[in-house]
């Protein structure tokens, strides 16, 4: 029976990471961005919400009953809208954990698992998106080849966040050249395994907090266990697509976030004797944003609601995800719009919504429901 | 608990909708589409006997919101999001023909939602009878249409009756309503001028009322099986008792009536929006079955920036008409859990009526000269749906209120 209504389990998560992502987050968004780096203290109270550990069955040393693609994404939504840089950094290691946690052998989930069950934050790397126009998450150019009982990994990879930070990383490369997504694997790689070398840190236009860099693989072999799943391997759209819920969830966030605020400027600025938003051209644009924001929430939360029910998800997420990208665009260039000339001063947020904005187009995997 | 699985009844209705739909109506879609002005009252006679009790009282109905009870536990209604449900496939199957169907229509809905339980009984209980009979609203005017403050249409009363001046336009169902069958007009007239909102009041005006006159039957775009029409009003009488609601003016304490008939909105925009999602779905279905049988496939999973512009344009309408059905389905959810839900059904209605009206003209342009044939009902869709976008309040209207709510600015505030 259709319901919009969140558990009372989602609305405690739910207003948790609210008050956590306007008390802690937003408050430090500003500076956090521009000297390129998360504040450990968000980091550390970002952990003791324990959003990973909370999904992790008790056998792996968690304290949760399994992951909800739901939940996560209520969640994701709230951390977005503290700071973009911040939720990617906090949640960084949720690629490799959930991909463990869903799709792993049992000897991988518990030798990895419980790493991120602990009191201190533990990041973990994912190596997927690839510096070049034409990268598709169908056509990676990473490839790894079987040779006896190892795989030997050839490519380059970029926004890998958190490469150095991370012990572990989870690399995705093509084991069937030319056979889109089904030939795609996931490897889990310590970071000094040899073959792995891990570039300068990358400069982008936003997101400056989140420490990404490029990562090259040069003959970098490692044993068949590393493989995710095993010898089957694993099923990488579902993974891609539970990521792509993630970052729709936190454009959401965002654009919710950039309403809120140029709602509040909207009423407060005066300009020919009357609030700003007394007139359409700004209400309109408001209207249009809201609108948007909510269309991309159900949408993904649908998708997400269909991953937890166990029926086919990848299309609805990969379409709510490219729309969120394009919400959250629009969003983020309005309220820049909306503040005028203010919205382009680094003092105010808009301008860090705006670019953020774009990376979303662009970033593929990086967080997990 | 969030879920998006209809229940097993709107599933069972939804089907058996469907095929009616695909059966019944879309076969004589075109043909009624030519034959502009003429109904197919086979099928109309059909419907009423079949489907008449089924569909409470009529489509594009809806139902009004209940009083919570009082304690107790909510009990979990659905009626709306059926009524949602179900439009959307009859839509699917053709606009005009089902904009037409017989059943209270807005008319109805305002006597249910602020009718008197003997004005109910009166009045609504013809359209569960044997023969097709229509309901009908008239609210705009030549020179009011989302300005409703501005109605000059006047009611004066004289002794045990109302007597109506002035000249209605745009009223859809008119006729069916008040020629073709033995229906009524609930008629928006002032009691007094200068009190402006405070003093227009809902009337309720049989077929046959001498004065009351059909002087125009319109020619449309679309929807050209529903019949719109202008009616005269020249010292029309009415009983007093066909009034909706107080007919105390000013009296703040006393203006239910008329919040209520406002409040009809909140429940038939998402159907307005459900309309133009099932218009839209329409295309879409025919576009991505011409493309199948081309063998052009849509890689749902690739990158934006190795989409071809023919898989974009796609994939965005078929996101664009799911989130307006989503935005539709949590307005009416809203409304079947006695939630305020002005605020949602107007974004669904602005979102729907763009996103489909932009759809059907995509899909035209994407089936090149082929959509541009009358051969093809691609350009027939476009033209049906456009009529959401205006209707029940134009996008602008849906915007503006939805701005009004987000800003907490009032009508003085953000005109």
């Amino acid at each position: 029976m259709v319901s919009f209504e969140l558990s009372d389990e989602q609305r405690m998560v739910q207003e948790t990471v609210a008050s956590f992502a306007r008390d802690q987050m937003e408050p430090l968004m500003r500076e956090s961005e521009e000297s390129g780096a998360v504040p450990d203290e968000v980091i550390a109270k970002g952990w003791e919400l324990g959003l990973l550990g909370g999904c992790i069955p008790e056998e792996y040393e968690g304290f949760g009953e399994g992951l909800s693609a739901l939940t996560s994404v209520i969640a994701l939504e709230e951390l977005g809208s503290g700071d973009l840089a911040m939720a990617l950094h906090l949640m960084s290691p949720t690629v490799l954990a959930y991909a463990v946690m869903d799709q792993g052998t049992e000897e991988q989930k518990k030798s990895y698992l419980p790493r991120f069950c602990g009191e201190e934050f533990t990041p973990a790397a994912c190596a997927l998106v690839e510096p070049r126009y034409d990268f598709c998450p169908s056509a990676l150019t990473t490839t790894a080849e079987r040779e006896y009982d190892e795989y030997v990994l050839n490519g380059r990879k970029c926004l890998v966040a958190l490469a150095r930070e991370s012990d572990l990383m989870m690399a995705f490369a093509a084991t069937q050249p030319g056979m889109g997504f089904a030939g795609v694997d996931a490897f889990i790689i310590p970071r000094d395994t040899k073959g792995v070398e891990i570039g300068e840190r990358e400069k982008n236009m936003g997101v400056n907090a989140l420490a990404t860099y490029p990562v090259t693989f040069k003959d970098c072999r490692v044993p068949v266990s590393a493989k995710l799943g095993g010898e089957e391997g694993c099923d990488y759209l579902r993974l891609l697509s539970r990521c792509r819920l993630g970052l729709a969830a936190l454009a959401v966030g965002m654009g919710k976030r950039a309403v809120q605020h140029s709602r509040d400027y909207a009423r407060d600025r005066v300009a020919f004797g009357e609030p700003i938003g007394s007139r359409q051209a700004i209400a309109f644009m408001l209207a249009e944003m809201a609108i948007e924001v909510d269309a991309t929430r159900l949408l993904t939360w649908e998708a997400a609601w269909r991953c937890d029910k166990g029926i086919d998800f990848c299309k609805e997420a990969a379409l709510a995800k490219n729309y969120a990208a394009d919400m959250a665009m629009m969003v983020g260039d309005r309220s820049v719009q909306i503040m005028g000339g203010h919205g382009y001063i680094r003092e105010n947020p808009v301008e860090l919504w705006f670019r953020n904005a774009r990376g979303l187009a662009a970033f593929e995997g990086m967080v997990m429901v | 608990m969030i879920d998006f699985e209809l229940s097993p009844k709107i599933r069972a209705t939804k089907n058996m909708v469907h095929m009616f739909a695909e059966n019944a109506i879309r076969p004589i879609a075109r043909e009624y589409d030519e034959k502009e002005h003429e109904k197919p009252w086979e099928l109309f006679k059909m419907v009423q006997k079949v489907m008449g009790s089924m569909m409470g009282g009529g489509l594009g109905g809806g139902e009004a919101k209940e009083e919570k009870p009082e304690g107790g536990e909510k009990k979990p209604r659905e009626t709306n999001l059926m009524t949602a449900v179900t439009v959307e496939e009859i839509f699917w199957g053709d606009a005009g023909i089902a904009l037409s169907f017989p059943g209270g229509g807005l008319g109805g809905a305002a006597v249910q939602a602020s009718g008197t339980p003997e004005q109910r009984e009166k009045f609504l209980a013809r359209f569960s009878g044997e023969e097709p009979c229509w309901g009908a609203m008239a609210i705009t005017e030549p020179e009011a249409g989302s300005d409703t403050a501005n109605i000059k249409t006047t009611a004066v009363l004289d002794g045990d009756e109302w007597v109506l001046n002035g000249e209605k336009i745009f009223v859809t169902s008119g006729k069916s309503a008040l020629e073709d069958s033995k229906g009524f007009v609930v008629v928006w007239a002032t009691v007094d001028r200068s009190a402006g909102r405070a003093g227009i009041k809902p009337f309720i005006v049989e077929h046959g009322t001498p004065g009351m006159q059909i002087t125009k039957i319109e020619d449309k775009m679309g929807i050209r099986c529903s019949d719109t029409v202008s009616l005269s009003f020249m010292d029309c009488r009415i009983p007093k008792e066909n009034i909706l609601g107080s007919p105390e003016v000013m009296d703040k304490t006393k203006t239910e009536g008329f919040k209520k008939v406002m409040a009809t909105f909140d429940a038939t925009r998402p159907m307005v929006a459900a309309m133009a999602i099932g218009v839209g779905r329409a295309a879409l279905d025919f576009i991505k079955e011409a493309l199948a049988e081309q063998g052009v496939e849509i890689r749902y999973g690739i990158s934006p920036n190795r989409m071809t512009v023919l898989e974009r344009e796609i994939m965005q309408m078929e996101a664009d008409l799911k989130a307006a059905r989503l935005l539709t389905w949590r307005a009416v959810w809203m409304l079947d859990n006695g939630e305020r839900n002005d605020l949602q059904a107007s974004m669904a209605k602005a979102k729907a009526g763009a996103a489909v009206t932009r759809i059907t003209q995509k899909a035209v342009e994407l089936m090149g000269p082929l959509g541009y044939s009358r051969e093809c009902m691609l350009e027939k869709w476009m033209r049906d749906s456009k009529i959401n976008d205006i209707f029940e309040g134009t996008g602008q209207i849906q915007l503006l209120i939805t701005a009004r709510r987000l800003l907490d600015f009032g009508r003085d505030q953000l005109k």
